[in-house]
């Protein structure tokens, strides 16, 4: 631990470490100073202005957001110098700034608008953009850009840099004609954009936003000829709340259960349910990549095996490391593997023609729009999956039809498909994937359960970059002899910029794992980037904590142990990797151009 | 891209051979391919990212920044006047009116030959030889509308 | 009346050779005593003392550390490194050695504006001819000394001239400044320790360590010490370059150059300030009128308020564009002026666009932004009758 040092911010005195900025010190000191272009997840960039500080000594205000403390300091926030300075700046963005708020996506949640009001403008004191100068970019199935809302913050930028190491944005030009582009000025649908919406998630204003496919849902929830599915990931129910005033972390599963009831889907799913099915396919997948690796020396094979139920991931991969698609597990994402089994078993259980069946994902990602229009997404005979919904628009939706959460009554899902189990509820945090699918093949092989506390995996759980461990698999089965004393090795990573540190390793031939999960956004889908704005860590880990809780709730915490599962297996899919299953909830990958989108 | 220019990849090959990989060669890479073929084309800009592994955003990013990186064909000759206070007060605005009326196009444009861009910079350092240009990157000094013209013919002369 | 006399020392004699040999005949420390003791401070503009900085960088410890030489000249009406990159090349290429000698680094770089690239071809000639010349010949201890030089081309960005804008440039990003702490000399080229002077800093330094801080320090006056170089241009009968003892009076350098009818005079270029008739007797040195270099002479026929928008422009073009203060205002400090200019605003609009000014100075990243206010601010006040009552 580095030295400490004293700071006094208004009188306060607070001690941070050496080399903590001024900002993180008036935090510790209960005194807030505003922000636009510090972001805590990001690297500094000191370009707003609006944070500024008087600091002793300093004949000039500093940012607080980049100054280090390294020296004992005496600051002070509240003096009208900085009063001044800080309007003067914020009056200054203001001017730049295409302000329609009525028809902005994030009025009522927009950063610059609060301080707006906090700082009590009345009137514009400059000259303003008071029409439109760009065309709206929204040809992409995710991410939609409206430039004139952008107030050069930089943080989509260093998000998408530093964060996810995708890089499609950039600061072009200089002087006032700087803009922040997408690469060369293209479309976000024509780079190398893997849908993430991290950038979304930190856009201080409404500069980025997902696609709202909210308006055709709505159209078919009333057309009296279809039959509307919903099927709700975990990490949205874990986050939802969030936006109907609930603090970070709170469950709201069955409430939400009779919302969207109210709101007039005719079945709620839960997408547990085919996380435990995807479970026990890449459970399989995965001994038997193993049985080919070890057994049968079968250098075709590739291990270690990715995880491919993050559609941000599976695009990086497929943009960035095209020679490696291999090495990605072929079962389709739970989202899709649902889809694809509403509209066939399902759609016979209920007797509804498929034809007339609309499947709709609540999902807390902007990739899963892009997934579910991926061409090969059609295994059903039709598109499996109709539309994707974030979080965010579901939270649209049901106060548009007048729905508060606090309002309803608890509701259990819809049966058949309907429930999943613990390890299911887990997929929605980072290592929650690896922790449920080795609670299955540990005790597939062992006949055992995972030699565990209550089940709880914790070496893969929490929010370090990249996790491993690894497990001795002895005294097994006589079937899986061939892995009697095989230690099976683990890694897990979050956030794109930790998978290409696996990835590089990969390439370079020195990753040593057997299986590895990775989710494109940073703690897991419960930070993804159709989740609630804002996010921070502390947002982040208290939704993990609330999926934590519901599975250590739920009766059955082992996807093979699903009783729902066990019946589609005997009375559709045969087994675990079966030719039905193939068809079904097997997809493959195409290698996309690094540069640009290839058509 | 399918259809690569071999002429390119070998020139953009060879220049980050000539400087190295490293971050810290992209601008004077920029600089020669901008020399070499006149400005920086979006298929230049996919080679050097292939070469020095840099992503496109940040290069086209570290270009526009530049005033002499050109990210469009301009023309064969670019005119550079410069517009600051010692050239503008020395005359520079009879100079930019030679020009125009000489090419028969407004500063921002190119002529349809291909020839001939005009086009505005700040300060050259040259303001004790006001008014001042550049073309291309060689510099006039003490431009009189006679000797606009002059460098205009010559230009053309050299095609 | 004592009539400015240009003093040469800069511009002067030198047996190439004899500022490196002098530095190695002492300790690194030693030399930076001297460049310290001499009260040299440096020739870019900002005028920070130039021996501090260097014991500062002579401080750090690192594997790597590297002398930059800013030539990239971009302040308006500035052309005296081009004057000395022209006619004094040795001098900067020893001064350099010299720094690297006394902070402990063996690579320098010259940050060369894109503009002055015909230069390129003498400058790497000239280096070789050092390198052989001089450099291989010399000992420390016994060392053979090594100093090797390298000339980077800019492309056509002021704000390059700012020192951690040069560095971002040269480790191949946007030309845009940094937060500091921390400073270049900690973390700049490829992210170690480094240290930026300007050409004539370097080259004023081969005179020193050569003849001494004590000859220096006759020159000048208390707090700016020896002589430095001026480009003057504009409205005089001699523009030019040169070389005059700090403290000069500013009428004394007007008379020499031939200016008359003298309305205004812009001192330290762009980012200094505009002054009238009622301030010709101050001196040009640190604390009085900015000694940065760059004269712009104004004569009774011009218009202030043209001449105004022509640097508000510059402002608006030139910022890096990153930080809001400077990219949002100098555009709305420009777009305000021609706004009262129409009758669009009311002059009361001025005081707004004062209260802008106030904030530029206070919350810019670098000394860009910064100094932005200072020539609206002083043009202004000393022309408000013809600029906002027209």
């Amino acid at each position: 631990m580095s030295e400490m040092i004293k700071v006094n911010i208004d009188g306060i005195e607070v001690e941070v470490e050496s080399g903590a900025t001024v900002l993180s010190a008036c935090e510790k000191a209960g005194v807030k100073v505003p922000v636009l272009c510090h972001h805590p997840d990001l690297n500094v960039a000191g370009v707003c202005r609006v944070c500024m500080v008087e600091i002793e000594g300093m004949g000039n205000l500093q940012a607080s957001c980049a100054y280090p403390v390294t020296q004992p300091l005496t600051v002070k926030t509240k003096t009208n110098r900085v009063r001044k300075a800080r309007r003067m700046n914020l009056d200054l963005v203001l001017a730049e700034h295409y302000g329609d708020c009525y028809t902005c996506p994030r009025n009522g949640n927009c950063e610059l608008r609060t301080l707006a009001d906090e700082y009590g403008v009345d009137k514009f004191k400059f000259p303003h953009v008071d029409k439109p100068r760009y065309a709206k970019d929204t040809k992409s199935f995710s991410i939609i850009r409206d430039q004139d809302k952008c107030i050069h913050c930089k943080r989509c930028i260093r998000t998408c840099i530093d964060m996810q190491k995708v890089n499609v944005y950039e600061t072009a030009n200089k002087g006032h004609d700087v803009e922040i582009q997408v690469a060369l000025n293209k479309s976000i649908a024509d780079v190398v954009c893997i849908n993430c919406g991290q950038c979304v998630n930190r856009c201080p204003t409404g500069a980025l936003w997902t696609q709202d496919v909210s308006d055709q849902v709505w159209e078919d929830i009333e057309n009296p000829d279809l039959f509307v599915i919903m099927q709700t990931a975990p990490s949205p129910r874990a986050a939802i709340g969030e936006e109907f005033g609930y603090p970070p972390g709170t469950r709201v599963t069955k409430k939400l259960n009779a919302a969207m009831r109210r709101a007039g889907f005719d079945k709620v799913l839960d997408t547990n349910f085919a996380a435990d099915l995807t479970i026990m396919e890449e459970g399989t997948e995965l001994l038997e990549r193993l049985h080919k690796v070890i057994v049968k020396k079968d250098k075709s094979v590739k291990i270690p095996m990715f995880t491919s139920c993050s559609p941000g991931w599976v695009k990086f991969i497929e943009h960035y490391y095209p020679d490696h698609l291999d090495h990605l597990s072929t079962c389709k994402s739970p989202q899709q593997m649902y889809g694809a089994v509403i509209k066939t078993y399902y759609a016979e259980k209920i007797g509804i023609d498929p034809s007339k069946i609309r499947t709709v994902a609540l999902m807390p990602c902007s990739a899963k729009k892009y997934e579910c229009n991926r061409p090969e997404m059609n295994a059903s005979g039709y598109r499996d999956v109709d539309y994707g919904l974030t979080t965010r628009e579901m939270a649209m939706m049901l106060k548009e039809a007048g729905l508060h959460l606090a309002d309803m009554p608890t509701e259990e899902f819809d049966p058949v498909l309907g429930e999943g189990s613990g390890a299911g509820m887990i997929f929605g945090a980072t290592g929650g994937v690896m922790e449920a699918a080795i609670r299955t093949v540990y005790e597939l092989v062992t006949g055992r359960p995972v030699p565990f506390e209550r089940l709880n995996i914790t070496p893969v759980r929490g929010m370090e970059a990249i996790k491993e461990a690894s497990l001795k698999l002895e005294k097994v089965k006589k079937e899986y002899k061939w892995l009697e004393g095989v230690e099976l090795k683990i890694a897990v990573a979050h956030g794109t910029a930790n998978a290409k540190i696996l990835m590089d390793k990969l390439v370079d031939g020195t990753l040593d794992y057997h299986f590895i999960e990775v989710m494109a956004c940073p703690g897991g889908c419960l930070g993804g980037g159709g989740q609630p704005i804002p996010t921070t860590p502390e947002i982040r880990k208290a939704r993990a904590n609330a999926i934590y809780q519901e599975d250590e709730e739920i009766e059955i915490r082992k996807s093979h142990e699903n009783p729902l599962i066990q019946k589609l297996y005997k009375e559709f899919l045969g087994k675990p990797g079966s030719h039905k299953s193939h068809e079904l909830l097997h997809t493959h990958y195409t290698k996309r151009g690094q540069y640009f989108v290839k058509d | 891209m399918e259809c690569r220019d071999g002429n390119l990849v070998s020139f953009v090959e060879g220049t980050v051979e000539k400087y190295g990989k490293g971050r810290e060669n992209l601008l004077p890479v920029l600089r020669e391919v901008n020399e070499e073929f006149g400005f920086v084309s979006g298929a230049a800009f996919i080679e050097i990212s292939r070469v020095m592994d840099i992503s496109i955003g940040e290069i086209h990013g570290v270009a526009s920044f530049y005033s002499f990186i050109n990210e469009e064909d301009r023309g064969k000759y670019v005119i550079r006047l410069c517009k600051t206070i010692s050239c503008d007060m020395a005359g520079k605005e009879k100079i930019e009116k030679t020009f125009e009326r000489e090419l028969g196009i407004k500063f921002g444009e190119s002529t349809k030959d291909g020839l001939f861009a005009l086009d505005y910079a700040n300060c050259m350092g040259l303001c004790d030889k006001a008014p001042a240009m550049l073309v291309n990157s060689q510099l006039y000094d003490s431009l009189t509308p006679e000797s606009v013209l002059d460098i205009i013919s010559e230009c053309r002369r050299k095609i | 009346m004592v009539k400015a006399k240009e003093k040469r020392i800069i511009t002067g004699k030198f047996t190439p050779g004899s500022g490196i040999k002098a530095a190695l005949a002492g300790k690194p420390e030693e030399v930076v005593q001297e460049v310290i003791d001499s009260g040299l401070r440096g020739k870019g503009g900002a005028g920070f003392p130039a021996g501090l900085k260097w014991r500062f960088a002579a401080n750090e410890k690192s594997d790597m550390k590297t002398i930059i030489c800013n030539a990239d000249e971009g302040e308006p009406g500035t052309f005296k490194d081009k004057y000395l990159l022209d006619n004094h090349p040795m001098k900067v290429l020893e001064g350099m050695a010299i720094a690297g000698y006394a902070i402990g680094a063996d690579k320098g770089i010259i940050y060369l504006r894109g503009e002055y690239a015909y230069m390129l071809p003498s400058l790497e000639k000239n280096i070789e001819d050092i390198k052989k010349n001089v450099f291989s010949k010399l000992k420390v201890g016994k060392k053979k000394f090594e100093f090797d030089i390298k000339v980077r081309l800019g492309a056509g960005a002021y704000v390059c001239g700012e020192e951690f804008a040069l560095i971002e440039s040269l480790n191949g990003n946007r030309g845009e400044p940094r937060n500091k702490p921390p400073f270049p000399i900690q973390k700049g080229y490829l992210e170690k320790p480094t240290l930026v002077n300007n050409v004539e800093t370097f080259a004023t330094v081969s005179h020193i360590i050569e003849k001494g801080a004590l000859w220096f320090g006759k020159f000048g006056t208390k707090s700016s010490k020896g002589t430095k170089l001026f480009s003057i241009s504009g409205d005089v009968k001699y523009p030019g370059v040169y070389e005059f003892e700090l403290g000069v009076k500013l009428r004394d350098v007007l008379e020499l150059v031939g200016a008359e009818n003298t309305k205004s005079v812009q001192v330290g270029g762009f980012s200094g300030i505009n002054v009238t008739e009622s301030s010709f007797d101050k001196t040009l040195a640190h604390g009085d009128l900015p000694a940065g270099g760059s004269i712009i002479v104004f004569n009774k026929d011009r218009d202030m308020l043209k001449v105004l928008k022509n640097i508000l422009e510059f402002f608006e073009e030139e910022s890096c564009g990153q930080c809001t203060p400077c990219r949002e205002g100098a555009y709305q400090l420009l777009k305000g002026i021609k706004m009262i200019e129409k009758g669009e605003k009311s002059i009361r609009y001025y005081k707004d666009l004062c209260d802008l000014c106030a904030t530029m100075k206070d919350s810019a990243k670098c000394g860009l932004g910064l100094s932005i206010p200072s020539p609206f601010l002083s043009i202004t006040n000393n022309f408000k009758d013809e600029i906002l009552y027209r």
